[in-house]
């Protein structure tokens, strides 16, 4: 994407200008209004059309009656992170059009409900009123139904408008109502309704228009918090735990609906998993520690909330050696909170999650296709660790509709790293809990059941056999293993990506969501302002030896990142030499919004010039 | 619960059991526990229990919380595996290893201020579940390993030892567990070794949840003139219900008695309780009765003893969630990756 060239947008732009397939549109309806089917089949039939997309749900923390705004990115680029302007309001939610009316750059085009009178509050916009009303009364008799019909009716206005092709919102109709006969007639007749009126008396006065592509062909349309549920399915999960908390609970729930469909054993009937919901997050932990000491695949999502509750049982698994899964949907701020917004805002304690000296491993996807690697490949780090990985997603991720590449079959067998068997117990001859053998950190364990020698798992003292100890040597030389199994761990966990740049003098580093509108900037960067800049997404903690070894190729290092107190920059640190960390400058952004390529770009030639 | 019996001759000599163990295999390290605490009595008992199911050890699970009754998993069964976890919270690993591996026999270790006070919530929703699981209280009415401060179970009024008296009212675990839905509910006294004898073989018979709450005096903190929880207090006050005899499926024993002077309760595993002299108007398969006699015995300042109340056949949490056999635990790649072909199908969906 580096190598394109970006169309640069003046802020107020001539109405007849022509922008193809780059622009975002921004639905402001009411939460509860039944919006969602009618963003989802604007965003799915530019997909159909070949148009990259992305569709961003920004909404609050209520089931029914607060403003909701759902953006669509269609960008011809690839470009999938949110862009900071909207090109085109459809303003559905009289408590909030004014100010959505406001908060647009000039040019910007409208489409809105007729009473709310828009285009009296300013006059340098393009206004496409509608009559919602009194279209979808003809169309639907029931007036209980109007309510959820109406929303239809922009996406017909859309279709003309914008040349969406009526028979791509068709079929996208169909796919999300799937058989339900009379919904599906109701709503073609809503987007017929809204195409008709946008036609007879809407002449098209804004320059945004979409152009079939070839940019999605094979690939899907998914919430990462689904693709991390197929992660842990194929990863062969058996235990899973959960409490429901916003944003992570579709994390289960969709894992509950594959594992119905794809985890039953056809001669049994019967399920080759559990999945329980416990009364709160200590007990969610709790049995996925139990099932993992057992010998189960094991795993739990939560978000910053429950990930504190969870620190206890955290520790207890890091100090006694149990593995198991826990995923990390973060929101955004401390204490409740935002929850329904954005952030990567627990990498921090969750790197040392509890009290005492405790390091976990971290992963930390980007995309819809690396929550479901990387959730795989969690599972596999968990048991040649044998202890808890967090995979660190985020709201925007998770809950967002991403455009991905589908999943590749996993093509490398399980990691049950060094539970013991018999063969290996006579080769040991000795055997011991905590007995690091091998000189990696990583001693052998034995599960229930297994009929190998027993232990005695306990988060009290311990020394090399699992007995208890008070001894300081003992206590010493098993937190000094730890340490060395973590260090072990750089050498397991995935790799950065770094894309070196020749010449380039300044380099970004960057992690999860925010890779794309880093990427996105890295391009605003050398075309508006010719700076060319290098590359590193970080994938995981502990970072690899090529973390060190890339900031020693750069003056400066822009460590871009959705937190205030700059978190991954400070993980760094620890790792770094003086004259490392005298190199890291740092970009944050926290409003809970997903970040966006304006705001780094900016921040960043705001700090060049002072570096200068 | 089930054990396959070794073909090998018992040793010449030896006292065996019926999987030819001996009764030393089944016992732990060194307490460390106070001289004269209830806690190593029951120790002691579970120890016999077990010996004499002829349970294969490792089969067994140990569990516990925090706390000085949390200690003891390490002083019995030292053939199987223990989880010594956080304080309140044995009740969630037991629940993920008994998910894990639904051919283990979970036994748990709590105190009262594990199970009432910070594990209250954990206790609550084990109640719930039914998870094939001995939840053993080992309940001395106060903190012993932080010196001896009152817990949730203190009676009211029971004085400590410093002269402080409690003026809150005790949780009854017992009778909460049954409101909750336990499957089975005793109590017991750690000096009564017949009576604890017979209930830990009928809950290690037991298919789902047990609860036995075990007066078990604290011989440093709680044992003098005041406490409600003293041995002397105790055994003055200790109402039981009737003298239990526990018939193990394996053993085929007749045991006659007078017409309508015993209650029989047959268990799951086909093992059999016998509740003799008891009040014939109480029957153990009554929650409301076993509530009642709660409450009644404990406006009376004294302590029902026995087996309270038990539901032999209701299906276990892990009946309900339909598992497979094979312990989940032991489940291969092969039968936990779905192929290739149930990814395309899922991606196709999506495209």
């Amino acid at each position: 994407m580096s190598s394109e060239s970006v169309t640069q947008e003046l802020p107020a732009r001539p109405a007849a200008t022509e922008i193809v397939n780059d622009f975002s549109i921004q639905v402001a309806t009411v939460n509860g209004s039944g919006s969602q089917t009618a963003n989802l089949v604007l965003i799915r039939s530019l997909f159909q059309m070949g148009i990259p997309v992305s569709g961003k749900n920004l909404f609050p923390s209520n089931i029914a009656g607060l403003p909701t705004w759902y953006t669509i990115r269609a960008n011809r680029h690839g470009y999938i992170g949110r862009k900071k302007e909207i090109d085109l309001l459809v303003a559905m939610n009289p408590e909030t059009a004014r100010e959505d009316a406001l908060a647009l750059d000039a040019g910007a085009a409208v489409v809105y409900d007729e009473p709310l009178k828009l285009n009296e509050v300013r006059s340098d916009l393009v206004f496409y009123p509608v009559p919602f009303d009194e279209l979808v009364k003809p169309i639907c008799p029931d007036a209980k139904l109007r309510r959820l019909v109406r929303n239809m009716i922009y996406d017909g206005v859309l279709s003309k408008l914008l040349g969406i092709e009526m028979a791509e919102m068709e079929k996208a109709l169909t796919r999300q109502l799937g058989k339900k006969a009379k919904a599906v007639a109701l709503n073609q007749a809503a987007l017929a309704a809204g195409y008709a009126y946008a036609e007879q008396h809407l002449p098209k006065r804004d320059g945004l228009r979409v152009e079939r592509m070839d940019k999605t062909r094979g690939k899907i349309l998914i919430e990462a918090n689904a693709a991390v549920a197929i992660g842990a399915m194929m990863a062969g999960v058996t235990v899973v735990t959960w409490y429901p908390i916003t944003p992570s609970s579709t994390v289960c729930e969709t894992l509950i609906d594959y594992m119905k469909k794809y985890r039953v054993d056809k001669a049994s009937g019967k399920a080759t998993f559990a999945i329980v919901q416990a009364e709160d997050e200590l007990a969610s932990i709790g049995m996925a520690l139990g099932a993992g000491w057992a010998g189960a695949r094991s795993m739990t999502a939560t978000s910053g909330p429950g990930i504190s509750l969870m620190s206890e049982f955290t520790g207890l698994a890091y100090y006694t050696e149990v593995p198991a899964v826990i995923v990390n949907v973060q929101r955004l701020g401390p204490s409740t909170g935002l929850p329904t917004r954005t952030a990567q805002g627990d990498i921090l304690s969750t790197a040392v999650l509890s009290h005492g000296d405790t390091k976990h491993i971290m992963l930390i996807p980007s995309s819809a296709e690396e929550c479901y690697e990387l959730t795989m490949q969690a599972f596999d780090l968990a048991e040649r660790f044998q202890t808890p990985v967090f995979v660190m997603t985020d709201l925007d991720l998770g809950m967002n509709t991403w455009m991905a590449d589908s999943f590749r079959y996993p093509d490398k067998p399980f990691d049950r790293g060094k539970r013991l068997d018999a063969e290996t117990l006579k080769t040991l001859g000795d055997w011991g809990r905590y007995l690091d053998v091998d000189g990696d950190g990583i001693a052998w364990r034995t599960v229930p059941g297994d009929g190998l020698p027993a232990y005695f798992n306990r988060g009290s003292g311990h020394n090399a056999r699992g007995q208890y100890s008070e001894r300081a040597d003992d206590y010493t030389a098993n937190v000094d293993r730890l340490a060395k199994k973590f260090e072990t761990a750089r050498q397991w966990v995935p790799a950065e990506v770094a894309d070196d740049q020749p010449g380039a003098d300044v380099a970004i580093l960057a992690y999860g969501t925010t890779h794309w509108a880093a990427e996105e900037a890295r391009d605003q960067l050398k075309s508006e302002a010719g700076l060319t800049t290098s590359y590193m997404r970080l994938r995981a903690y502990p970072f690899t030896e090529a973390v060190e070894r890339f900031i020693d190729r750069y003056t400066r290092v822009y460590v871009v990142e959705q937190n205030r107190d700059a978190q991954m920059l400070s993980l760094l640190k620890l790792d770094l030499t003086p004259g490392q960390v005298g190199k890291l400058r740092s970009v944050v952004y926290y409003s809970g919004l997903p970040i966006d390529a304006r705001t780094i770009s900016d921040e960043i030639l705001a700090q060049e010039r002072e570096a200068k | 619960m089930t054990t396959p019996t070794p073909a090998a001759a018992p040793a010449a000599g030896k006292k065996v059991n019926r999987i030819n163990l001996e009764l030393a295999t089944y016992r732990g390290g060194k307490t460390t526990l106070c001289a004269g605490c209830g806690h190593n009595a029951i120790s002691e008992r579970i120890v016999e229990a077990y010996f004499e199911m002829g349970v294969a050890p490792e089969r067994v699970i140990k569990l516990s919380g925090i706390g000085c009754s949390s200690k003891s998993p390490a002083y019995f069964l030292g053939g199987s595996h223990g989880f010594n976890s956080v304080h309140g919270r044995m009740p969630a690993v037991a629940t993920g290893a008994a998910l894990a591996n639904r051919h283990l026999m979970p036994i748990g270790v709590s105190g009262d201020g594990d199970t009432g006070a910070i594990g209250a919530g954990q206790f609550v929703h084990l109640m719930r579940r039914n998870i094939p699981l001995i939840y053993i209280v080992e309940n001395n009415g106060c903190y012993g390993l932080t010196k001896g401060q009152l817990s949730p179970t203190a009676d009211l009024g029971s004085k400590l030892k410093n002269g402080v008296v409690n003026d809150l009212p005790p949780m009854d675990l017992c009778a909460l567990a049954i409101q909750l839905g336990a499957t089975f509910v005793a109590r017991s006294f750690s000096g009564d070794k017949k009576q604890l004898s017979a209930l830990l073989k009928a809950a290690i018979a037991h298919k789902g949840t047990v609860l036995l709450d075990v007066i078990s005096p604290c011989v440093t903190f709680n044992d003098h003139e005041g406490s409600t929880k003293s041995y002397a207090y105790v055994k003055d006050h200790d109402e039981a219900l009737g003298e239990i005899t526990f018939v193990p499926f394996f053993e085929d024993i007749s045991v006659d008695y007078e017409e309508g002077s015993s209650t029989e309760v047959k268990m799951h595993d086909g093992s059999r309780v016998f509740l003799k002299k008891l009040d014939a108007k109480y029957n153990p398969q009554d929650k409301l009765a076993a509530i009642t006699l709660l409450h009644e015995t404990a406006a009376r300042g004294e302590f029902a003893t026995g087996l309270l109340y038990i539901e032999p056949d209701r299906p276990s949490f892990i009946d309900l969630l339909n598992v497979v056999d094979t312990p989940l635990s032991m489940l291969s790649e092969a039968q936990t990756r779905p192929g290739p072909e149930a990814l395309e199908e899922i991606m196709e969906r999506l495209r």
